[in-house]
């Protein structure tokens, strides 16, 4: 049951990040999570719903992109995805492998801001977010 | 109003992971061995520890041990029996150790200093599953499971065995009248983390005790 622990800190992490966008409310956090990072979905949902009440982010949805594990196999050099986490065998010539490609992720992926049309986000101050790629959409 | 998406592309335990790193970093420059155990409660991660500390202090080894558990410092007390240094760590509700409690419990420990240890291990909060997701700074993740848990617990709880380096099978004098089977064990771990080291050991009889020590001597060793 670390999944409070884990959405307090999606809280606070989110709305550090929010916080260069003034007038803006955070509508969804996507989380990219493997399926090795010991998490429980259902759990993480009902946490949330707890640690983002009566913060800055309240109300934000939470949406869990959930990633399969790719092994990559040093028999055959193939990256390939696996069936369950029950057995780390390369699906093509069956031989264990332990490189894992994915699966360990706990990641906040992106955020979506809801902003007003002629909002006063400042486009003068530097943003310290520049460093990061962000897309508008309409 | 427009909707803007802002790529963050951020790890959500990164503070511990950052803190954890800083550890490591600590840790390996005074050479010491750190060791994370982990397992269910009950497992009898206490009594392997308490057996591994003696046999190290009688061969003349410095090691001591930081304990994690919701309440209570009984198996701190049980631990300096051994007579090494030993601190208890009270999490108060919350189910594992994170890089943050073991940072504070390294500071102000009465006669302990990183670089006059070869070997610190940290036993976990009894719980397979969380654990898994803190990094502690460890070099050693050690996954311990008993032979009354089932052979199955490794496919159970993949997050953790799949990210330890070694696996401790305990109370293996129980293994007969528990009609372990052994064979399906260490292949279920090795299923989960293919070439993973394994110990079959009992902390009363003591047996596969000299195989974990001479696996802690070499892993202690400076490459």
């Amino acid at each position: 049951m670390h999944e409070l622990s884990i959405a307090a800190s999606i809280v606070e992490a989110v709305t550090e990040s929010a916080a260069a966008y003034p007038g803006a409310r955070v509508i969804a956090v996507r989380l990219r999570v493997g399926a090795l990072a010991s998490v429980v979905e259902d759990s993480l949902k009902f946490c949330w719903e707890l640690a983002s009440e009566g913060s800055p982010i309240a109300g934000a949805a939470l949406v869990i992109n959930k990633l399969p594990v790719i092994l990559h196999c040093e028999s055959c050099n193939a990256d390939s995805e696996i069936d369950g986490v029950q057995s780390f065998r390369c699906p093509h010539c069956n031989e264990l492998a332990t490189d894992l490609r994915q699966g360990r992720e706990l990641e906040i992926e992106s955020i979506e801001l809801e902003e007003p049309e002629n909002g006063d986000a400042p486009s003068t101050a530097p943003d310290p977010l520049r460093n990061q790629e962000v897309r508008e959409q309409i | 109003m427009t909707t803007r998406i802002v790529e963050l592309r951020r790890g959500i335990l990164k503070k511990n992971d950052e803190l954890a790193a800083g550890l490591r970093d600590r840790f390996t420059s005074a050479g010491v061995l750190v060791l994370n155990l982990v397992s269910s409660p009950g497992t009898g991660k206490t009594a392997f520890l308490e057996l591994t500390l003696r046999n190290l202090r009688s061969r003349g080894a410095k090691a001591a041990a930081l304990v994690g558990d919701l309440e209570t410092d009984n198996d701190a007390r049980r631990l300096a029996a051994s007579g090494a240094p030993v601190r208890q760590i009270n999490t108060h509700g919350i189910c594992h150790l994170d890089a943050e409690m073991v940072t504070k419990h390294l500071e102000g420990w009465e006669g302990v200093s990183l670089a006059g240890l070869e070997y610190l291990f940290i036993e976990n909060v009894g719980n397979l599953v969380c654990p898994s997701s803190y990094d502690l700074g460890e070099r050693i993740r050690v996954a311990l499971l008993s032979v009354t848990e089932g052979e199955d617990k490794p496919l159970k709880y993949p997050g953790l065995f799949n990210s330890s380096d070694a696996a401790v099978i305990t109370k293996i004098d129980l293994a007969e009248p528990c009609g372990f089977d052994r064979e399906l064990a260490l292949r279920n771990i090795s299923e989960i983390r293919p070439g993973i080291r394994i110990f079959e050991t009992s902390a009363k009889t003591g047996v596969g005790m000299e195989d974990w020590l001479a696996y802690l001597a070499e892993q202690a060793r400076p490459a």
